[in-house]
């Protein structure tokens, strides 16, 4: 790592062989799934959303199929395995709009999923004196409690360099677990029963969403999580997105390029905390109990892992890594009791010798960067008198 | 405050539970034995902060696992006393002796945090380094080697902490408005500030400080000079890892049970505060925000009622320090300190 910010050369020709080398070996370099991407990319459009339909179709079936050598049957019950998974994957998603999308480094998103739930649990649970209401309001709820809180920590920390927003994140997860302790109101290790659930009883009157049956919650999860990630696609494509993107590749270029870099940032943490809060009271939800244990700060660092693992600034990769990391101890109950261990390990590894992970994110800034150098340079004869060009935000902006 | 208005908001039903409570009148008792308490850990901050904030000089980074070294340095110290048969009551040994002992403690810590120190900066951040990585990269890296080796302790110890270690009865020194002084906390923050203003002077004069500083101010420039940049990162790693083996002794003489597979992350938070609050890459500062850090903390934690409020006072102050003044009280810049 350099530590100047001293001049950089303006690029010349050799430069500009070497950024276009440099292209050249990113496109061979794909992770684990080489070419999976560009093979993705070369289908045409109605391939592409029949192949979508079938695997949304697949995941929706997951709890009933129970397919051998997946299951995580006998050790657990993989119905409630897979309602944790979609949980994970639901963090992953929204952390990876942060880390992934902005290149901020959250360490303490389990605080705003731990927000999240003693929001579902303190206006549902008959232990707490407040105020209650119907569970899925809380979800809204949990979301708006869970952004103001990352708007409280993301004002004063965004404005500094992102090491700082590291460490303070880091403090805030491990202090929402203490405060959860030590406050009396929020009861400690006692914490609140029968946290609330959506409301539907089936044709005997049984409740639909029990806590001991997980198909439900799994398929309002992934429900969500499909409305989530359209969502994100849409920002990913967006002005924002780009503003998110020139801010991850290099954030002086991007304000000098005129991107309200402190804006962008304060939204992208915003955004992603408020996805934290969503998936907290879902879990709250699905578990129907919350107290102060579940929040610890290793559980932090498995999501920045699962955020890691499955290619940071893929939505995708953030969807099978967030499923992953959750699955493999469940999975494999002989290890998990070394998961921090075998994760915090990965970390290093994935950083050291695969920083893409499991599935890399297209530099889609650099190609979009390149596909308007281009056409300015087949145009130039085009260009108006007035020569107006009009460059939006984060376009170019790495270079 | 927030915790205030959201009981009277939902008043619906009544509300037993409290929030917060401020306990004015133990705090105006405690004052005096709170503050020299909050020195004593004031000053075991200040030696941790230390190796914070001579890597991130260096750098430019925040060395995560600098809590790791810290924490190995304790299970240097738990090694060696148990070994010379150290128990939870105070030994019966001479003077010299219990010294004696304690040195050797402290030599086998101060190796024990050095060696991980620069196993981590090797295994972790130097290939990095190789690669050019983003600073995403590193943070991440440096979150995950600080995981790995809690749990690899974890793994080893087990998630209980270690037997309870006491080095000596402390002994009352003197009288201060009616508050006893014990030895115990005299040798802590004597040793302590000798070592700052020791590694101070080092950094200001010895020619490896210079080398120090100068590639804080400028690698690639310091490299020109003939400075040989890899070694002094190395360097670095080491003095922060020998002042964590010296803060890991003091802190099993405070907490002789604290030795614990994570007890150095919420201590290393804090001694992170105590170096940004101070001015992070300034080594004057991490010995003045590592006293305050202690002193809000204990204040705060009698204030407060229980003990795990020094750790939310020391993350609320540092949030404080980055809005009102980020450079801290001293100034950052390990490079721009004068010879």
């Amino acid at each position: 790592m350099s530590t100047t910010d001293g001049p950089t050369l303006i690029p010349d020709d050799a430069s500009a062989q070497e950024i276009a080398d440099r292209e050249a070996k990113m496109r061979q370099r794909k992770g684990w799934f080489p070419g999976l991407s560009d093979k993705w990319n070369a289908l045409p459009r109605q391939t592409q959303w029949l192949i979508l339909i079938v695997v949304v179709v697949l995941a929706y079936l997951l709890p009933i199929l129970n397919p051998p050598l997946i299951t995580t049957e006998p050790g657990n019950n993989w119905q409630i395995a897979l309602a944790q998974m979609s949980v994970y994957a639901l963090v992953a998603v929204g952390l990876n709009v942060v880390v992934g999308y902005a290149g901020l480094l959250d360490l303490g998103y389990v605080a705003f999923f731990a927000l999240g739930s003693y929001t579902a649990a303190m206006f549902t649970s008959p232990d707490s004196p407040y105020v209650h209401i119907p569970y899925l309001w809380t979800l809204p709820l949990a979301m708006a409690v869970a952004m103001f809180f990352g708007v409280v920590l993301g004002v004063p920390t965004l404005r500094l360099r992102g090491d700082y927003l590291a460490i303070v994140t880091l403090g805030f997860g491990e202090i929402v677990r203490i405060l959860a302790t030590i406050i009396p109101a929020m009861k400690g290790q006692v914490g609140f029963q029968n946290v609330g659930h959506p409301p539907g009883t089936d044709s005997s009157g049984q409740t639909i969403f029990q806590n001991s049956n997980g198909t439900p919650w799994y398929w309002l999860t992934l429900t969500i999580i499909i409305v989530v990630l359209l969502a994100a696609g849409n920002l990913e494509r967006s002005r924002v997105g780009r503003a998110w993107i020139a801010i991850r590749e290099d954030e002086d270029a991007a304000e000098i390029m005129g991107v309200p870099t402190f804006k962008y940032k304060v939204w992208a943490f915003a955004i992603g905390a408020s996805v934290g809060g969503l998936s907290g009271a879902l879990f709250a939800g699905q578990v129907g109990f919350v107290n102060n244990q579940k929040f610890d700060i290793a559980t932090s660092i498995l999501f920045v892992a699962a955020v890691v693992m499955g290619g940071t600034g893929n939505k995708v990769g953030a969807i099978l890594g967030g499923a992953l990391v959750a699955y493999i101890p469940l999975r494999f109950t002989a290890i998990a009791e070394f998961k921090y261990l075998i994760f915090g390990a990965a970390l290093v590894i994935i950083m050291i010798f695969r920083p893409g992970g499991l599935l890399p994110a297209r530099q889609s800034l650099l190609a979009y960067g390149r596909l308007a150098y281009n056409k300015l340079k087949g145009a130039v004869g085009d260009i108006p008198p007035s020569g107006k060009v009009v460059l939006e935000p984060g376009k170019g902006a790495d270079k | 405050m927030i915790s205030e208005v959201i009981p009277t908001l939902l008043h619906s039903v009544p509300v037993d539970d409290t929030w917060i409570t401020f306990d004015v009148n133990s705090f105006t008792q405690n004052f005096w034995s709170s503050t020299f308490d909050g020195l004593t850990f004031g000053a075991i901050y200040a030696l941790v902060a230390l190796g914070y904030t001579l890597v991130y000089g260096v750098l430019n980074l925040i060395n995560f696992a600098h809590s790791e070294v810290f924490i190995t340095g304790c299970y240097g110290v738990f090694f060696t006393l148990s070994a010379l048969n150290f128990g939870p009551s105070a030994p019966r040994l001479g003077f010299w002796a219990i010294v004696g002992n304690l040195i050797l403690a402290l030599v086998v810590a101060i190796i024990a945090s050095a060696l991980m120190a620069v196993i981590v900066e090797r295994v972790a951040y130097k290939p990095l380094r190789q690669r050019k990585a983003p600073r995403l990269a590193f943070l991440i890296t440096a979150i995950g080697v600080s995981f790995a080796i809690q749990y690899t302790i974890y793994w080893w110890r087990g998630p209980s902490p270690e037997a309870a270690l006491t080095m000596f009865r402390p002994l009352a020194i003197f009288d201060v408005f009616g508050t006893i002084v014990d030895s115990q906390q005299v040798v802590i923050i004597v040793a302590a500030v000798i070592l700052m203003i020791a590694t101070d002077q080092f950094i200001r004069r010895s020619r490896t400080g210079r080398g120090i500083r100068a590639v804080a101010q400028d690698p690639d420039t310091a490299t020109l000079m003939g400075v040989n940049k890899e070694k002094i990162i190395v360097t670095t790693f080491i003095i922060g890892g020998i002042l964590a083996g010296a803060a890991a002794l003091f802190y099993v003489m405070k907490i002789p049970s604290g030795v614990q597979y994570n007890g150095g992350f919420i201590l290393g938070v804090k001694a992170f505060a105590a170096a940004v609050l101070g001015g992070i890459g300034n080594v004057r500062g991490a010995l003045l925000g590592g006293l305050l850090i202690g002193l809000i903390g204990n204040y705060g934690q009698v204030l407060l009622g229980s003990s795990q409020w020094t750790d939310v006072v020391a993350f609320v102050v540092l949030v404080l320090v980055l809005i009102v003044r980020p450079e801290g009280v001293l100034g950052s810049s390990l490079g721009k300190s004068k010879a």
